[in-house]
């Protein structure tokens, strides 16, 4: 019996939250008694990309990498990915089948909860028993936990982003490497990326990975209030984000919103200004490692929640800061 | 033409107070009002601007307690000219359950002469946010099915879905009939017009038992999450406080070198 788990490569190898879905599923099988834990890797990898996945996993203490290679799996489609992961399965006795909750490792671990006919629960954050399986996972946008039970002869779980921190195993590995070709059938590739798009300068992907994000919400006052965060974004070297009072008035673009419909975000450091801190916007900065709020009311939650904070109005604080930032870093 | 089918969740609007009942298993809404969630939004304004854009219809659907026809209504102010809802206690099913019962709504209507060429629905549910009924319920019914999808349009046969891949934006093309799971930003819902939210108050909503033995959710319990006492230490007041924030800053090795 086994924890099988999908890891998504990107240029530096295994994706950050491929990492910390590795560390919970090494979590849950230790809690299932000392099981071992095999990846799988879907789809074509440059060879410096697959070296790097390797000795990552490695470190993960990872028993063997299983890599579904097939030429239709160039192009993304959930109902392939799905199909590798499944077939996998059996290979492996794999009791559990673990995926970040990315918008892609849900989408992928749905398709394989709805293959296997069996439940899944979205979002885990932590294992509560081994046997019967039951998680914590987040609901209502991480404002409260539910604890589920799984109860079918597979588990299927995803993690919720930025819930664990990665860490490598006590225990490295030389994980074995299996190739296969996973059964696919026209149908699970109908639904398959077409092609990509230029993107527009890679917006919110410069928010998720920057390691400042200043925040705006309501309190920016208008679609022309936000000069002096941008300016104190750039000066720190960060990014915008705002909440999603701001997108719904039109007054910033959607891929700069934070929260539960929007991008969730784990800075060294994030500055809210003029953000109350409702829970849609929580779920989505709640990973941060350190806040500093700027709000004009001393008990909105984001200030109760934040680890510092400045109480006045950010159109005269932020400049402020903006002026000792220039001078410091003169 | 296509016709499209949307689906839509009563679920509590968090934006206020928040607290779990007594017996923690769901979330008290007493002081709460209700909504969709904003993926469902764009969902239903997406639905109806296909349905008006060729010439078919949009019905909006719900699975829940008899409220849910206040989010059915909503639904049928800003353009779907019918509405359904499955009768259901939701405290007592679970996505395989929901996926199930729509897909004989699907095939009961199908059978009965409309057949539905595009099923929209919200990526996942503001509140039990479980990311499954559009990929079950695409299962249930052989259809190809996308998730994460902030524009769609129907082109005669076939449906052109559009939202963010790690490397971009993806693009994908389904033949009809399909399922489309939406998020929020690809469109703008509208409001509704006066005369919308008088038509929508005297529709008829086809009312449907939800039918057979329900899988459920798993639910064991819901629990606030831990929430730490505040140790928020207050830097100060207005501007005089800015080279406090920026020691934090320093401290914290963040500042560009």
């Amino acid at each position: 019996m086994s924890v099988l788990v999908l890891v998504e490569p990107d240029a530096g190898g295994a994706t950050l939250t491929s990492l910390e879905a590795v560390t919970f599923a090494r979590g849950l099988a230790e809690a299932a008694g000392g099981w071992p834990v095999h990846a799988v890797v879907v789809g074509p990898a440059e060879e410096s990309v697959w070296s790097a996945l390797l000795d990552q996993l490695g470190a993960y203490g990872v028993a063997s990498v299983r890599h579904a290679e097939d030429e239709s799996l160039s192009a993304y489609a959930a109902a392939a990915w799905a199909a590798a992961l499944v077939d996998a399965v059996p290979a492996v006795s794999a009791q559990m089948v673990v995926a970040s909750g990315t918008p892609r490792g849900n989408e992928i671990l749905a398709h394989v909860a709805a293959r296997l006919d069996v439940a899944m629960a979205a979002n885990a954050v932590a294992v509560d028993a081994a046997d019967p399986l039951v998680v914590s996972r987040q609901v209502v946008g991480g404002a409260a936990l539910e604890e589920m039970r799984l109860d079918d002869s597979v588990g299927v779980v995803s993690v919720a982003g930025h819930a664990c921190e990665p860490v490598a195993a006590a225990a490295p590995s030389q994980p074995e490497v299996v190739t296969y070709a996973p059964t696919l059938g026209a149908v699970d590739l109908v639904a398959r990326v077409a092609r990509v798009e230029e993107a527009a300068a890679d917006e919110s992907a410069a928010l998720t990975s920057a390691r400042v994000v200043v925040g705006a919400g309501r309190g920016a006052g208008g679609p022309d209030g936000f000069k002096d965060l941008l300016s104190l974004a750039d000066l720190v070297g960060g990014a915008l984000g705002v909440s999603r009072v701001v997108t719904s008035l039109g007054w910033r673009p959607h891929h700069e919103q934070v929260g539960q419909t929007g991008s969730r975000i784990a800075p060294d450091l994030y500055i809210p200004c003029g953000i109350s801190g409702a829970i849609q916007h929580w779920a989505g900065c709640q990973s941060a490692k350190t806040i500093i709020a700027i709000n004009t009311d001393e008990d909105a939650p984001m200030v109760t929640r934040a680890d510092y904070a400045v109480i006045g109005d950010l159109h005269e604080i932020v400049p402020a800061i903006n002026d000792e930032l220039r001078r410091r870093l003169a | 033409m296509a016709n499209v089918l949307v689906c839509v969740k009563r679920v509590p609007d968090v934006s206020g107070e928040f607290a779990l009942t007594d017996d923690e298993q769901s979330v008290d809404a007493r002081r709460l009002g209700f909504t969709v969630s904003p993926h469902e939004e764009c969902a239903v304004e997406l639905a109806t601007q296909i349905a008006g854009d060729t010439g078919g219809e949009a019905t909006v659907l719900s699975v829940g307690s008899d409220d849910s026809i206040e989010q059915l209504r909503d639904a049928l102010a800003v353009g779907c000219t019918k509405a359904v809802l499955v009768e259901a206690d939701l405290a007592a099913i679970g996505p395989v359950d929901v996926a199930r019962a729509i897909a004989d709504v699907v095939r009961a209507h199908e059978a009965a002469g409309m057949a539905y060429d595009l099923i929209l629905l919200g990526n996942d549910a503001a509140d039990t946010g479980d990311f499954q009924v559009p990929v079950r319920l695409a299962y249930a019914l052989e259809r190809p099915v996308v998730t994460g999808i902030s524009t769609v349009s129907a082109d005669g046969e076939t449906v052109v879905a559009r939202g963010d891949g790690p490397d971009g934006p993806e693009v994908f093309e389904l033949p009809m009939p399909a399922v489309v799971a939406v998020m929020e930003g690809g469109v703008t819902p509208r409001y509704p017009s006066i005369p919308g939210r008088m038509k929508a108050k005297k529709a008829p909503i086809e009312t449907v038992a939800f039918a057979g033995e329900p899988v459920g959710s798993g639910r064991v319990r819901l629990k606030l999450p831990e929430v730490e006492a505040s140790s928020v230490r207050i830097l100060g007041t207005g501007a005089d406080a800015a080279p406090a924030v920026v020691d934090v800053m320093e401290e914290l090795g963040v500042l560009p070198r």
